[in-house]
């Protein structure tokens, strides 16, 4: 079957000033329908601005520059805004960060849910309110009728954040893009979020980006992960091929500074030295040299290939050793 | 100022334990502005004098009967009492009725000239902060150049060629007062248009003019509100200065500004009674939008947010 997006080659700059920032550089990434990746990174590696371009909603002065963006077999990079607005209209549904401010304050949840078939005349306004209804009780929101009839402020974060997937699920979307959904929720409101995505997902046969900067909600939520870092792909395998035999030292360095329960009290927590580049000034060869523990003189000298094998793609000169084969591991991985 | 929380009695008895805080600190919706407002005693006065002063200008000739078309010279500049408890002015009108009358003048056209600038103020600023860029610029450098126009100026410049009349006044106050709203909206829009529903929409395929007339509107009404009850306490004073000038509506009609304009004249004659009741009641309109407009103001948030 198609792949329901299909990102390849995709560079993304950013201008500000006179200054421009190459914010995503050459990353390819497909998703096959039914499928999650997660997209992972520290804050300014460019997950966001992936996120945004597949969405259309590069801030100002952000540009596709080459590359192409294929939801559900079109190409919408070069296409006028109001085409490509037609596609992803119908194709992608999105889920923010801050459910706060995912919501318009001045309106009941019910007709904001019920806005998109409107836009789309997918239904009419009576047809539009029941469908919203039906499906706010379907995210888990009970009496959903009343509440339809509430405004934003008047639900708790982990609610609003189901108002938002409701909102983003009424017009059947073929692919979720959720950047950093549960970022600004509590723990057990997380994992409910992230559980309804799963059976969302089960229940509509839905792909879903996952964007986020938390490993342990990529471990249990995704079918794949891609690790990115300045703006290139570091690493790309199936879930628990990559948990089970990481080899990018990037991906290493990621998790290994995840604390767990296990830790001695008192050590000090396991950190990566330094911040990610400034995009804009010069960047190493491989972008993470200067910020690896491993490095060597290779990593400064030339940049890193891509190396695939078995679907497990990596772009490191010294990459981590793996003892055992990884898929003997994957019994043991988190699926 | 107490923060009402919201009511959240259903929601706290969920089965769903979500965490998160229920409720924010900028109500937006209409009922619980209405109820902050009430509980600001000034702001109530405010209300109450308005609708008195209204009621006044607009009921009162009902009760209270008094030509206000033709002049009666014989009985010019009475003192108040008998049967001008205000007296009369120099021609001859009932004070008191004159009052009312003149009230109306002043208040349609304030009014009318506050809805005029809003609309106006409110559709420039949300479309130009929405598309930014280019028409943004283009937009706010208008505005800007309106801006520069001393208003007296062109108001006695507008009065010298066309006969004033209510609606002109009304045209030409609200035209040269949306700058301000525009500015303003312009600003909220700026910051809204890169809220999250307002990205959510665009995803799904909105258009500008929904979001604009759905999105943005809706949530610079409250900022929007309280500027209009400012616009309608300078245009009270914008008549008031223009009537002043001799400027203003011409006679029979009359106007609080024309009226203490004419008094004015006999000051040293000591008729008191033709300065005193038509600048109380253009005190006390002002006054009373004044009121609203700071009660509006923090029932609805915006104080809280320039604190922070």
């Amino acid at each position: 079957m198609a792949a329901i997006l299909e990102i390849s080659d995709l560079v993304v700059d950013i201008r500000s000033g006179r200054s421009t920032v190459r914010a995503v550089d050459g990353i390819s990434l497909t998703i096959e329908p039914g499928r999650t990746l997660g997209l992972v990174g520290e804050s300014g590696c460019g997950k966001s601005t992936t996120g945004l371009a597949v969405l259309g909603l590069l801030p100002a002065g952000g540009k596709v520059t080459s590359g192409s963006i294929r939801i559900d077999g079109q190409d919408i990079v070069g296409l006028r805004e109001a085409e490509a607005r037609a596609i992803r209209g119908r194709t992608v549904g999105v889920v923010f960060q801050d459910p706060m401010t995912a919501l318009n304050p001045t309106q009941r949840i019910g007709a904001q849910v019920a806005e998109p078939l409107l836009i789309h005349g997918m239904a009419n306004r009576s047809s539009a309110m029941k469908q919203a209804v039906d499906l706010l009780g379907e995210v888990g929101l009970s009496r959903p009728a009343a509440q339809a009839q509430r405004f934003p402020h008047e639900l708790s974060g982990g609610m609003r954040q189901r108002v938002m997937i409701a909102l983003a699920l009424i017009c059947g979307p073929k692919l979720l893009v959720a950047d950093e959904p549960t970022t600004a929720l509590d723990v057990t409101t997380q994992d409910q979020i992230l559980q309804l995505f799963d059976s969302l997902q089960q229940s509509r046969d839905m792909s879903i980006l996952l964007i986020t900067h938390d490993m342990g909600v990529v471990a249990g939520h995704t079918d794949e992960v891609a690790v990115m870092y300045a703006g290139r792909l570091a690493e790309h395998a199936a879930t628990p091929r990559l948990f089970g035999g990481y080899r990018h030292r990037y991906t290493e360095a990621l998790l290994e500074s995840i604390p767990t329960l296990d830790t001695p009290r008192g050590q000090r927590l396991a950190t990566i030295a330094g911040l990610p580049p400034n995009l804009g000034g010069q960047l190493a060869p491989c972008r993470f040299a200067p910020r690896c523990a491993h490095a060597a003189k290779v990593c400064f000298d030339a940049e890193p290939s891509w190396s695939e094998q078995h679907s497990h793609g990596y772009a490191c000169h010294l990459p981590r050793r793996i003892d055992t084969d990884p898929i003997t591991e994957i019994a043991g991985a988190p699926s | 100022m107490s923060i009402d929380l919201p009511d959240i009695g259903e929601t706290a008895d969920q089965p769903i334990t979500d965490g998160g805080q229920a409720g924010s600190a900028e109500p937006k919706q209409p009922s619980m502005v209405f109820r902050r407002f009430l509980e600001n005693k000034l702001a109530v006065l405010g209300l109450l004098l308005f609708l008195a002063m209204a009621a006044f200008c607009f009921l009162g000739p009902l009760v209270y009967h008094s030509d206000q078309v033709h002049t009666n010279l014989a009985a010019q500049t009475l003192p108040p009492g008998g049967s001008h408890p205000l007296g009369t002015d120099q021609v001859g009108y009932d004070e008191l009725g004159r009052l009312m009358v003149g009230g109306q003048t002043s208040i349609e056209i304030a009014l009318g000239a506050a809805v005029v600038a809003v609309v106006l103020g409110v559709i420039w600023g949300t479309v130009a902060g929405y598309f930014g860029g280019i028409i943004d610029a283009l937009m706010m450098r208008v505005v800007d150049s309106v801006m520069s126009i001393p208003a007296i100026f062109l108001l006695m410049f507008l009065a010298t060629m066309f006969r004033p009349s209510v609606l002109m006044l009304i045209l030409v106050l609200g035209l040269l007062a949306w700058l301000a709203p525009a500015r303003l909206v312009r600003g909220e829009t700026l910051s809204l248009r890169t809220r999250e529903y307002v990205q959510a929409v665009r995803v799904m395929g909105g258009r500008a003019p929904r979001i604009i007339v759905r999105h943005l509107v809706p949530n610079v009404l409250g900022t929007i509100v309280v500027n209009a009850t400012f616009q309608v306490a300078d245009a009270i004073l914008a008549v008031a200065a223009i009537s002043f000038l001799g400027l203003g509506i011409p006679p029979p009609a009359a106007n609080w500004g024309g009226m203490l304009s004419d008094g004015l004249n006999y000051t040293y004659s000591g008729f008191w009674w033709l300065i005193y009741p038509s600048g109380i009641a253009i005190i006390l309109t002002v006054l009373s939008f004044n009121l609203i407009g700071d009660g509006l103001r923090d029932a609805v948030g915006l104080r809280a947010h320039r604190r922070i």
